[in-house]
């Protein structure tokens, strides 16, 4: 794969384009509303909880909105892509893309353009109304940058790992085994509903190998007073941490990536996906 | 010089083997397709048709044999190879949001870089619409096309880069027979106007007569057999048949020469034949007999080739 510009750009006409329609889609509208409304539902029923450290006291929602935003980040951009992937493999969308001059990359592109433009719905359909019921809001200027920049580097540290899910799992099907399962259980042990320090003391060496846990750490920093560092591991934000944790994966997925995509698209043949739709068909074997 | 140039076979392939553990697909494809030819693949399922297109498409790599596309060799070929490339396969579901135009538009322009003043690439879009019948179902969404409607669209994105070479993989499967026939006038406008190279595989045999220059047909992973229809059915000294009534009884004979069978009918009986019709045998008996006289015989002949 060498990467011209006129790919590129036709990957991010191809990205809007996708995100566009997905707009459009009601498919695509319940499930932001889907989001939303669980999202809400959930804090609202917790809205009177509270969680107190040393010296404050904060409730409970003003603490998992921040973690939750980072973790339907993460989630979105780790599911969202290993399902498209799959799909598209087994559709002829990727080999279609494959018989086209320079088309994988334009793929690629239009892929990471797509996925990255889908968090913003998502990101507004449970910031918006939270910020209206629970009063939670970045704190600050230098909240809002902190969000930014977390929720990008946030982003590259993630998108590749759905790339790489995508890719390898055999089959659509095998994405909620696969795919599913393990984000949804490093969600579950990266303090975004319980806080890590709840768990034994090796899950929270595991969690904080992966990115999940600093994104949402990044993200309540940017949210909570600064005395709600108490909270934390260590009673402080890491903010340098945060950075590089996520940096790490973000090159590691940038080097990695490419080499499972090549590896991936090697094997892409008509028969391929031929078989492939045949499979779909036969649910019991 | 440009006479030598075009004497290059398109395609160009010698001992094309395949094997997929023990088992052998193709067992050494020969063939070639020249400048402006439209060839068809026949031959039964499960022959190795859609193996030996993947395997010239770079799609998949051959486990022997020299195989030359574009005079290059497929699995190694560029995005400039890929460009002038149009590939048309079974089973595409992709894109059910988009339409038609949209998708046409899109994935058209990655041959623009391509474009010479001589070979301008991509096609017009509306035009391209309007060739493969698409024009009234250009802006609706591509999911809700009918199964013959999305195979136009297939082969209207498997030529939109204006391809020197074209490779369908049975491309009117699920057509009516409108479509079967429009589709037929567009492989004719390609090749004839535009000199483009094309290479399909049918289960239609009157598709392929209608179509092809020349037909090929691939059983036990070579090529038994390679010539114009005619050619192919001179080839197995066909058999014709007779039919006739007599008195309002029907009668129907078989027979490798009808001209004296007919004439002692006409000796023996007078006018009292009535409703003759002589039958030649057609590419479909020509071809069912070749499958069948090949696989009959498959191993003895491999190993005299040994």
């Amino acid at each position: 794969m060498t990467v011209t510009p006129h790919a590129v750009r036709l990957g991010a006409r191809r990205g809007w384009t996708e995100f566009l329609l997905s707009l459009r889609s009601t498919q695509d509208q319940s499930f932001y509303l889907f989001m939303g409304v669980g999202t809400l539902a959930y804090l609202w029923f917790n809205r009177d909880n509270e969680v107190s450290g040393a010296s404050l006291t904060l409730s409970y929602p003003t603490v998992a909105l921040p973690s939750i935003l980072g973790a339907l980040v993460a989630f979105g951009v780790i599911i969202g892509p290993a399902f498209a992937l799959a799909m598209e493999r087994e559709d002829g969308t990727l080999l279609r893309h494959k018989a086209l001059p320079h088309g994988m990359e334009g793929y690629v592109t239009g892929q990471l353009v797509y996925h990255s433009l889908s968090l913003l719905p998502l990101l507004l359909v449970v910031l918006v109304p939270s910020a209206l019921l629970f009063d939670v809001m970045p704190s600050g200027a230098g909240g809002w940058v902190t969000v930014a920049w977390v929720l990008t580097l946030g982003l590259l540290a993630t998108l590749p790992i759905g790339m790489v899910l995508g890719s390898v799992v055999p089959n659509v099907q095998k994405v909620s085994t696969w795919g599913m399962t393990p984000v949804l259980l490093l969600t579950a042990v990266s303090g975004i509903f319980v806080p890590v320090q709840a768990l034994w003391g090796w899950l929270q060496a595991v969690a904080q190998v992966f990115p999940v846990y600093w994104l949402g750490l990044g993200m309540r920093s940017a949210f909570l007073p600064d005395s709600a560092a108490a909270l934390e591991l260590g009673g402080s934000w890491r903010t340098g941490q945060v950075a590089v944790v996520l940096t790490v994966w973000a090159v590691a997925g940038l080097l990695v990536t490419p080499v499972v995509l090549r590896r991936m698209t090697r094997r892409q043949s008509g028969s391929q996906v031929a078989a492939a739709r045949d499979t779909a068909g036969q649910w019991v074997r | 010089m440009t006479r030598s140039v075009s004497e290059q076979p398109v395609v160009r392939v010698r001992g094309l083997r395949m094997s997929y553990g023990s088992h052998d697909v193709l067992t050494g494809v020969d063939l070639d397709v020249h400048a402006g030819e439209v060839i068809c693949l026949l031959g039964p399922n499960g022959a190795g048709k859609t193996t030996t297109i993947e395997v010239l498409e770079g799609f998949r790599l051959p486990s022997a044999g020299d195989v030359r596309v574009l005079g290059t060799e497929p699995s190694r070929a560029d995005d400039a190879w890929r460009a002038r490339v149009g590939i048309v396969l079974q089973s595409w579901r992709d894109h059910p949001r988009w339409t038609p135009r949209r998708l046409l538009t899109q994935l058209g322009g990655y041959y623009r870089p391509y474009a010479t003043p001589g070979h301008p690439r991509p096609y017009d879009v509306d035009w391209l619409l309007d060739t493969v019948g698409l024009t009234d179902d250009a802006d609706r969404k591509i999911a809700t096309l009918s199964g013959g409607r999305r195979r136009r669209l297939d082969v209207a994105v498997g030529i939109v880069g204006r391809p020197e070479l074209l490779f369908l993989d049975e491309p009117t499967a699920g057509f009516d027979p409108q479509a079967r026939r429009d589709f037929h006038d567009l492989v004719h406008r390609l090749s004839d106007l535009e000199g483009t190279s094309i290479l399909l595989t049918t289960h239609d045999l009157g598709e392929a007569e209608r179509l092809a220059d020349r037909i090929l047909v691939l059983a036990g992973g070579r090529i038994v057999a390679d010539g114009s229809a005619e050619a192919l059915n001179r080839q197995v000294a066909a058999t014709s048949e007779v039919r006739w009534t007599r008195h309002g009884e029907r009668f129907v004979h078989a027979t490798e020469e009808p001209t004296p069978f007919v004439r002692r009918l006409f000796e023996q009986y007078g006018d009292d034949v009535a409703d003759l019709e002589v039958r030649r045998a057609g590419l479909e008996d020509t071809y069912i007999a070749m499958v069948a006289r090949h696989e009959a015989g498959v191993r003895p002949q491999l190993e005299e080739i040994r």
